[in-house]
């Protein structure tokens, strides 16, 4: 009968060897032999059946208790030497992780598109909607219905790229203005749209002009509209697009669509910088939509984007915008 | 337009201590963009005077003709020059450099040996001193006009200030003197005297023995002043020669340049007639059955019957408000001179300049209109100059109609701060008002009745003195406010569609461009484009004949960028577009533009919308070289055409469309390589490998790729239903047929689908091979199969997997392939 005394001793002597091995192929080794089939305690443990019944329950448990401590020993030694071994074959799988290269190409987006996803938002965020239309227009909304009558010299400001044939008196937009049109017909006040596209005049391509330009234009028309609401609306606008320091100028100039008319400059960088223009909507505006200027007022402006892009990311030359180079919207990526 | 400071000064009494910059600030505020401030003069330093000629020695021993002139400069002794120009006469007065000067460009005059002689100063150019461009020779003064040794500095003004202003078109009255010095005085707030007041008009009698002016159509006030023994030899004066020359205009004969100096002056163009070639009376006029004229530039015109015209009872003496005509020009022996002032109705003028694309001074100016209260002043003014300074003498004037004048216009006070949110007072608007010259009636609080004043035709409506009266108080005192915040609609479905795929085809390594939208005939035949494509709309008037056309498919856009890309050195890219493209495939209706006045008729409103052809949005890609580059792990891979049908694919797919794709033979792709992919039966997208010519034609890469996709065509798919997620296990079974080689993968796909039935979860390609011989090739797939509850079992899925098959084999004759 298996004594407590060696029970004791078998344990020692295991613990021992579980400890001594060096790499899990000893461990295995003392495993077997000291927690195997053919191991003291094993061989005890099926010994228990002929034990006295009143000696077994006793026995039992010393046996349990010895193989417990037997594999509590064996599973910690083998946690251990399986994080030296792990520690070691991984050192040996080191790689210079500076040996990049991009296989696949990185894409980008042009920074028009950018810079017009950043406005809209930035007016949605204010309650605007965004408001599209065609860019081969009807001349009476790119013009008639905008105060600019035919043979007035105001239509001669803008090189107009006419479509043939002439009687179905179609351009290519000027301004994205007829889309403020088409909204003022579409639906009655109030309105608060912005109109990004682009747009067209005959300039010839060179670092300061493209005949092929975007703009993003806003309208609002509602009760009780101001000018004071147009300023407030820019200055918040260029703060959002020149920084928090920016701060704009109205001048008085001239559009045949508002009266009062204003050109806009904002502050940037230390000096003035003109950015667009702005005004009230011409009452003959309103009129030509079939909306009461007695009950309504509104605001309008329209800025360039190219010309926003050029005084805010430092562009020197037109042409790089408008080249399609893919280093120049690689650069922004996917973000202004 | 330019206008010195000096002549300004003349009518506004500016303060000498303000700056020229200052000066332009103020006129910046009430809205006159000042383009440059010109410092005239201040490079022009040292001894300028003015000289006699006593001799003129000619030598002809050098390459050009040299005089070695005698002049006389005040001094005891007299002074011997070299001079070039051969443009005087003993006698003459000139203009003298004398050494210690310097002249513009930093030309310093000393005495200098040259062409053998000692030459002690220079007679300078009008263009060497910087007065004007005029280099035809040196620049001789009008006889009299000084003595020797005057100092040239003051004589010729040259030191002043130009301003050069752009005029907003609405504001005719501003392209004068006259104008700018009274915006100059309000704006800087000092007095203004208008040169109109000093204009004598009553010592010109109606004799009825001059010409007599009669108005048929085009104007509402004509007059005409008949003067007599005009010196055509007398010169015009200096200071008057100066003046047009610093407003960018050249003198030319002193009749002529009295009409202009009145022009600039007042701001009325006036015409100056030889007398003794109009016949009867001097009537304006359509031109009617008059269909050729030659102008004075020289110019045979062909008449329009609309053109307006200044005639004869004979024939057409001027293209009216726009320029005068050959045939009674005032020329070197005119004695006795017709001055006509009118006041043309603008769009007749804007519609003469625009059919003859002849903007002159004249038209820019009636084109915006002129003060019509100005014809009877201005002419009188340029009679008096013509007897002060040609000696003439007054023979008739003569008048036909009456000037019309701007409405009166019913103002309510309070609406400046009403519609500029800015507080300004009644007593400001009264102020301001009067300022810029209207009467004011007041019948009431909120009545006033403005009559503005008659060099203002654009202020006909209350919102246009409300700008009158903000941009006099300062646009400086309108606050900033933010409207009321309204909810926004947010983007809509398209445009939301539009930012996920731009990112998407982003994210797959494309680079986005925006081209031009114009191409050539060329480039369309080059593509291949039949039908709709071939159908582009013209421009009349584009930007280079190369490219008259409006793009009717996104590809030549893509692959000119590409080529530019590739020129600069990038090899291996993709690019892509999003774009409207134009295409003239409808019969478009004659637009008739109805009136402004008030909304137009619903069904006139319908028209013009049903004139602007649908310009549906596309995207398009090309892809050029590796879509994987090279690199130390090993070679990369080509773009190839399966790349460009699987970016039309996602693009299809990021819209949460269906499609089906088919083969295509569709320029400019390669007509074996072009995929179509159809949404609910309707072509949406082609992609593919480019057409070899195409693709040799541009110089681009073997083999590049691309791809279009119909956005605006591509279905709202509504709310999407939530599909049920099986959690059962997938019964996975591969299978490889043998097909005939026409046999497409879509055809094998569609025929498992239908026999393997609704337990079928997906059917993947993952083998092809194409060596089997005798015209078949073998197609590998996976099927994968699950019941929504419960675990299929073995037989079931054979049967289904046998269905599959039979269901290839019956349509399309594919049999297992066999271990």
């Amino acid at each position: 009968m298996v004594s407590e005394k060696a029970l004791d001793q078998w344990v020692v002597e295991a613990i021992s060897a579980i400890s001594l091995a060096n790499d899990l192929e000893e461990l295995k080794s003392a495993r077997l032999a000291h927690a195997g089939d053919k191991s003291p305690i094993a061989q005890a443990s099926r010994s228990l059946g002929t034990a006295p019944a009143e000696e077994r329950a006793r026995l039992g448990k010393m046996i349990g208790e010895a193989r417990a401590a037997v594999t509590a020993s064996l599973d910690s030694r083998k946690e251990a030497l399986e994080i030296l071994r792990d520690e070691k074959v991984l050192l040996e799988e080191i790689v210079d992780v500076t040996l990049t290269s991009a296989r696949g190409h990185r894409g980008g987006l042009h920074p028009i598109t950018l810079l017009k996803n950043e406005i809209c938002d930035f007016f949605i965020a204010q309650g605007y909607g965004i408001s599209e239309g065609p860019e081969l227009e009807a001349e009476w909304l790119n013009f008639d219905a905008l105060n600019i009558p035919a043979d007035h010299p105001a239509r001669t400001m803008q090189d107009t790229f006419f479509v043939e044939p002439l009687e179905a008196k179609l351009v290519l937009r000027t301004h994205t203005s007829p889309v403020q049109i088409r909204t003022m017909l579409e639906k009655q006040p109030p309105i608060y749209v912005i109109c990004p596209g682009r747009t067209f005049r005959a300039d010839e391509l060179d670092a300061t002009h493209t005949p092929v330009f975007a703009q993003v234009e806003g309208l609002v028309v509602d009760r009780g509209i101001t000018m004071a609401h147009l300023k407030g609306t820019l200055d918040l606008f260029a703060r959002k697009m020149f920084g928090e320091d920016s701060v704009t100028r109205l001048r008085p100039s001239f559009f045949p669509f508002t009266e009062p008319s204003a050109e806009v400059d904002v502050f940037f960088n230390g000096r003035w910088i003109e950015w667009g223009g702005c005004g009230m909507v011409n009452p003959k505006v309103l009129a030509a939509c079939g909306i009461d200027s007695s009950e309504f007022s509104g605001f309008a402006f329209g800025m360039g984007l190219e010309r926003t892009l050029i005084v805010r990311h430092g562009i020197s030359d037109m042409r790089d915008i408008v080249e399609g180079d893919l280093r120049f919207s690689r650069a922004f990526g996917v973000g202004l | 337009m330019r206008v010195p400071l000096s002549w300004i000064r003349e009518y506004a009494d500016i303060p000498l201590a303000m700056t020229a910059e200052e000066i332009g600030e103020a006129l910046v505020r009430v809205g006159f963009e000042v383009e440059e401030i010109d410092h005239q003069g201040l490079e022009v330093t040292g001894p300028l005077v003015v000289g006699r000629i006593v001799k003129i020695e000619e030598t002809t021993e050098f390459k050009k003709p040299i005089r070695w002139v005698e002049l006389d400069c005040g001094e005891p002794e007299t002074r011997f020059v070299i001079c070039g120009a051969s443009n005087f006469d003993v006698g003459d007065l000139v203009v003298v450099a004398l050494p210690g000067a310097s002249l513009p460009g930093g030309f310093a005059i000393s005495q200098r040996e040259t062409y053998g002689k000692v030459s002690n100063g220079m007679i300078c150019s009008s263009r060497e001193l910087g007065l004007s461009d005029d280099h035809s020779g040196i620049m001789v003064l009008p006889a009299l006009c000084s003595r020797p040794g005057s100092d040239a500095h003051q004589l010729l003004e040259i030191h002043d200030v130009i301003f050069d202003i752009a005029i907003n078109p609405d504001r005719g009255y501003a392209l004068s003197v006259r104008g700018i010095a009274r915006e100059a005085s309000a704006a800087i707030g000092v007095t203004y005297s208008d040169p109109v007041a000093s204009i004598k008009t009553d010592n010109f009698a109606k004799t009825g023995l001059g010409v007599v002016p009669k108005i048929h159509d085009g104007a509402c006030v004509i007059h005409v002043r008949t003067l007599a023994e005009f010196d055509p030899k007398a010169q015009s004066p200096l200071w008057m020669r100066r003046r047009i020359e610093k407003c960018g205009m050249r003198s030319i004969s002193l009749a002529v340049d009295i009409t202009n100096y009145v022009m600039l002056e007042l701001g009325q163009p006036l015409h100056a007639f030889d007398r003794q070639q109009i016949t009867g009376t001097l009537q304006i006029r359509k031109a009617g059955k008059t269909t050729a004229f030659k102008t004075l530039d020289g110019q045979e015109r062909t008449l329009s019957p609309e053109d307006l015209l200044v005639a004869d009872d004979d024939r057409a003496l001027a293209l009216a408000g726009t320029m005068g005509g050959e045939n009674s020009e005032v020329g070197p022996m005119t004695t006795s001179l017709a001055i006509e002032a009118a006041r043309f109705d603008p769009i007749s003028i804007a519609k003469n300049a625009r059919r003859h694309k002849l903007s002159t001074e004249a038209s820019r100016r009636f084109e915006r209109g002129v003060d019509p209260s100005l014809a009877e002043y201005a002419s009188a003014r340029a009679a008096s100059l013509l007897i002060e300074f040609g000696g003439a003498k007054h023979v008739d004037s003569q008048s036909d109609g009456e000037p019309k004048h701007s409405p009166i216009v019913d103002f309510d006070p309070d609406y400046a701060a009403k519609l500029t949110g800015a507080d300004i007072s009644v007593a400001q608007v009264r102020e301001m008002l009067l300022l810029i010259g209207c009467d004011i009636d007041e019948k009431s609080d909120s009545l006033w009745r403005i009559d503005p004043p008659s060099w203002r035709n654009d202020l006909l409506l209350p919102a246009d003195f409300v700008e009158e009266v903000a941009r006099m108080v300062g646009y400086d005192a309108i606050p900033s406010i933010l409207p009321h915040h309204p909810v926004s609609p947010g983007l809509t479905k398209f445009q939301i569609r539009l930012r996920i795929l731009s990112q998407l085809l982003s994210d797959k390594g494309l680079v986005e461009v925006q081209t031009y939208p114009f191409v050539s005939e060329s480039t369309i035949k080059l593509m291949g484009y039949t039908g709709d494509r071939a159908n582009a709309f013209r421009i009349v008037n584009p930007m280079s004949e190369d490219a008259p056309l409006l793009r009717t498919h996104l590809i030549p856009g893509l692959i000119q960028s590409a080529a530019i890309n590739l020129s600069r050195g990038a090899r291996d890219f993709g690019l892509f577009e999003v774009g409207s493209i134009f295409r003239n495939t409808s019969k478009l209706p004659a637009i008739e533009n109805p009136a402004t006045d008030r909304r137009p008729s619903q069904k006139a409103i319908d028209q013009i919308y049903a004139g602007v052809p649908a310009q549906p949005i596309h995207v398009g890609g090309v892809l050029i070289g590796k879509a994987l580059v090279d690199d130390w792990r090993g070679e990369g891979r080509d773009y190839d055409w399966n790349d460009a049908i699987e970016f039309a694919e996602s693009i299809l797919a990021s819209c949460n469309a269906n499609w089906t794709i088919k083969r295509s033979d569709f320029a400019p792709w390669h007509p074996g390589r072009c995929a179509e992919l159809l949404v609910d039966g309707k072509v949406l997208a082609h992609a593919g490998e480019l057409h070899p010519r195409v693709v040799a034609a541009f110089g681009l890469p073997e083999r590049a790729c691309a791809f279009v996709v119909n956005l605006s065509a591509i279905p709202d798919h509504g709310v999407l239903v939530a599909p049920v997620i099986g959690t059962m296990p997938i019964a996975v079974q591969d299978i490889a047929l043998i097909v005939d080689e026409h046999v497409t993968n879509a055809e094998v796909i569609d025929a498992l689908k239908s026999g393997a039935g609704a337990m079928l979860e997906s059917v993947v390609l993952f083998d092809r091979y194409d060596r089997i011989g005798e015209g078949k090739i073998s197609l590998a797939y996976t099927l994968s199969f699950r019941a929504p509850d419960r675990t299929l079992t073995g037989a079931e899925i054979s049967e289904m997997r046998e269905a599959a098959v039979e269901a290839a084999r019956a349509k399309l004759g594919a049999t297992l392939r066999s271990a």
